[in-house]
């Protein structure tokens, strides 16, 4: 019998594994998902593999060596449909922060023998080499969200991902905002909601999981973060986490780091 | 999988090691009869953790350090938190202390949950994968997802996710759960208890090879009390006993060309072992009356030196943490506050905890302001590595006679055993047994 259900793979560069792991977690929805697609390449899941081209392939991780250059390369030749899934995947992740440092230096300070070690300067986005036909945001990303991006696919429509800020999903839950009661400082105005607005829940300033808002207005926050009392340097660092390499961030953060020297 | 012949030999290799974390390489290399050469490779790509610390703040690494690995977040955030704490001179009052241990029993739950059913059963029963086997054993699987839900649903309790949670903090947590929140857990926990009692059973049943070795084992050991989790100081089979400040001088890390890991070995001894083999057999006394009466059922003895039936043990932890979890939410009473304050002071601090895979070793310097000047991490699947090699070595040299598909099925198997988290020691797993005529 002929299977006529799409393929999916997962693919993984660098990265924690975070990001697949949040398919595994979907244990109400897991064995479902699987009766709907055929599971053509999931090394972390199956060592069944099945040849390309792939319907769906979902990519984790950052561009950082010369080898995953190439392959992300190859992906995309067998990949219909291409997502990069997390903020390794699109903004180059918190691997990403040897972009403002010396990679060379880097090297040398975790290996004994840096020569063994191949590596990139810059850690990059997968969109940043080849066409992407989505990108999920997250450190790492929402269920909720993954779950509502494969059944779009599938589905042949298109993903109903939010691009609203954090502060709407705090409006939403009904968290008083911290900046302004406790003078917490916090990411929410600039980041991309996702998250349901957890850490302003939790008590803690949002530390920008989701990457930069379309639109963000990084100058003002930044000057919103002084008032606050942070100095140059710790707007810098609020700013150079897991999407430090985000273009909006990334500059901001470089203007902050004039300031402090 | 491809096969291709040589001239005089056979090379079997499989592209990419399933069913881990992460992604590495295997070479085994056998000739005339003997095994020549075992090599793991890890070639996930370096990602640099030690070298951008430098320069941030004491309060970032529990957030920081928790990205290094997806399946076991936690374990980086306790063992952070524990050292950052150290170096500061300061610690958490015992409900704190509790809730760090609920909260860790949590990422247990999960991440054995994890390798027992998803990563390391399929091997035991036939299968290429979990949602394969579902098809056959929907029932077993289905079991596996009860408990990993359930662990699940505790590190969102209290870290607010599962993966990377947000409530760490050094000194604490952000916010304190409530009695109620905890107590909602607790029907889901007690019936994933029993669903573990079960898997014990049902594991302890699967066929073992005959296989034992004689690796040193290394872990914590807590001077009073319970099974080792977020605090202890360090012991081996071999009749050391140290402080976790003393780690560096009893293990070297060596830097070989063939990984982007780094091997540890202790100093003057050789080799060592950390997780639940190691784990168990210096600390079964510690377990509770219920995880102990699994451990006895499932026939394991006061240790368990065959790395097949880790995942024996692994199921008896699962039972070990669910207890626990029950016991830690049945004795909560609320915390004067969620955090202690932690200034900042110069000085080293040295932090050490049982992440699910084994020890999980930080060190970090840092200035009066707090910035960090250096930041030394070493997680268990690094330490475990030169006995991985040594695993394989034996195992395949004793099994010569079975053919190249078996045999590579079969190493593979003995590389899941040890549950290696690539991410968390840098990751690309590729399979090649090469032999020669001879």
């Amino acid at each position: 019998m002929v299977d006529h259900r799409a393929s999916l793979a997962v693919f993984k560069l660098a990265s924690c594994d975070g990001c697949q792991l949040t398919l595994l977690n979907c244990e109400d929805e897991l064995l479902a998902v699987a009766g709907k697609v055929r599971i053509a390449y999931f090394p972390e899941a199956t060592r069944g593999v099945l040849r390309g081209p792939y319907d769906v392939a979902l990519v984790e991780g950052s561009v950082t060596t010369p080898a995953d250059a190439e392959r992300i390369g190859e992906i995309r030749a067998q990949s219909r449909t291409l997502v990069s899934i997390g903020a390794c995947a699109t903004s180059g992740g918190i691997q990403a922060l040897r972009n403002v440092g010396d990679v060379e230096e880097f090297r040398s300070i975790v290996y004994a023998h840096p020569g063994y070690i191949a590596t990139l300067a810059h850690s990059t986005p997968v969109a940043q080499h080849v066409a992407v036909d989505f990108e999920l945001r997250g450190c790492p990303v929402d269920k909720g969200q993954l779950l509502e991006l494969l059944t779009s696919l599938l589905a042949g429509r298109h993903p109903r991902i939010s691009t609203a800020s954090v502060c709407v999903e705090c409006k939403l839950r009904g968290t008083v905002c911290l900046p302004v009661s406790r003078g917490v400082a916090c990411l929410g105005p600039v980041t991309q909601s996702g998250c349901s607005g957890l850490c302003p829940a939790y008590g803690r300033g949002c530390y920008g999981c989701f990457g930069p808002v379309p639109g963000a207005n990084l100058a003002s926050l930044a000057h919103q973060l002084a008032v606050l009392g942070l100095r140059p340097e710790d707007i810098t660092r609020l700013l150079r986490t897991v999407n430090t390499a985000a273009p909006e961030f990334a500059a901001e953060s470089a203007r902050q780091e004039m300031m402090s020297r | 999988m491809t096969h291709r012949s040589k001239a005089g030999g056979r090379v079997l290799s499989v592209d990419a090691l399933a069913r881990v974390e992460g992604e590495g390489a295997m070479h085994v290399r056998i000739d005339g009869g003997a095994v020549t050469d075992v090599a793991l490779r890890i070639v996930e790509p370096p990602r640099f953790f030690e070298a951008f610390l430098r320069g941030r703040a004491w309060t970032e690494p529990p957030d920081i350090t928790a990205r290094i690995c997806g399946i076991c977040p936690v374990a980086y955030q306790m063992s952070a938190c524990a050292a950052i704490e150290d170096a500061c001179g300061v610690s958490v009052p015992t409900e704190i202390a509790a809730l760090r241990r609920l909260l860790y029993c949590g990422e247990w739950i999960e991440s054995h949950a994890l390798h027992i059913f998803f990563l390391h059963a399929p091997d035991f029963l036939g299968y290429d994968g979990a949602i394969e086997m579902a098809r056959d054993h929907g029932d077993i699987v289905g079991r596996g997802l009860a408990i990993k839900r359930a662990g699940n649903a505790l590190l969102t309790v209290l870290g607010g996710r599962s993966v990377h949670p947000i409530n760490v903090r050094v000194g604490g947590f952000y916010r304190l759960p409530g009695s109620d929140e905890l107590a909602g857990l607790r029907p889901m926990l007690l019936a994933a208890r029993g669903a573990a009692i079960e898997t014990v059973r049902l594991v302890a049943g699967f066929d073992f090879p005959d296989f034992t070795q004689p690796h040193e084992f290394l872990a914590l050991r807590p001077a009073e009390g319970r099974y080792p989790l977020e605090a202890g100081s360090i012991v081996t089979s071999g009749g050391l006993a140290f402080d976790v400040s003393a780690f560096d001088t009893h293990v070297v890390e060596e830097h070989l060309e063939r990984s982007n890991a780094l091997h540890a070995r202790l100093h003057g001894r050789g080799p060592y072992v950390v997780g639940p083999l190691a784990r168990y057999s210096l600390c079964s006394d510690l377990l509770s009356p219920l995880a102990a009466t699994a451990a006895a059922e499932a026939g394991l003895g006061v240790e368990c030196r065959n790395p097949f039936r880790s995942i024996v043990v692994r199921a008896v932890e699962l039972v070990e943490a669910l207890d626990e979890a029950v016991r830690l939410i049945d004795s909560y009473a609320g915390a004067p506050a969620p955090y202690v304050e932690v200034p900042a002071r110069a000085g080293t601090g040295y932090g050490a905890t049982e992440a699910p895979r084994g020890l999980l070793y930080h060190r970090y310097s840092l200035d009066a302001e707090g910035r960090i000047l250096d930041a030394k991490i070493v997680p268990p699947t690094s330490q475990n590595q030169a006995s991985m090699e040594a695993d394989l070595r034996a195992f395949v040299q004793a099994r010569l006679d079975l053919d190249d598909d078996e045999l590579t099925r079969q190493c593979e198997m003995a590389i899941r055993n040890y549950d290696p988290c690539i991410s968390c020691a840098t990751h690309f797993l590729d399979l090649t047994l090469e032999r020669t005529a001879g």
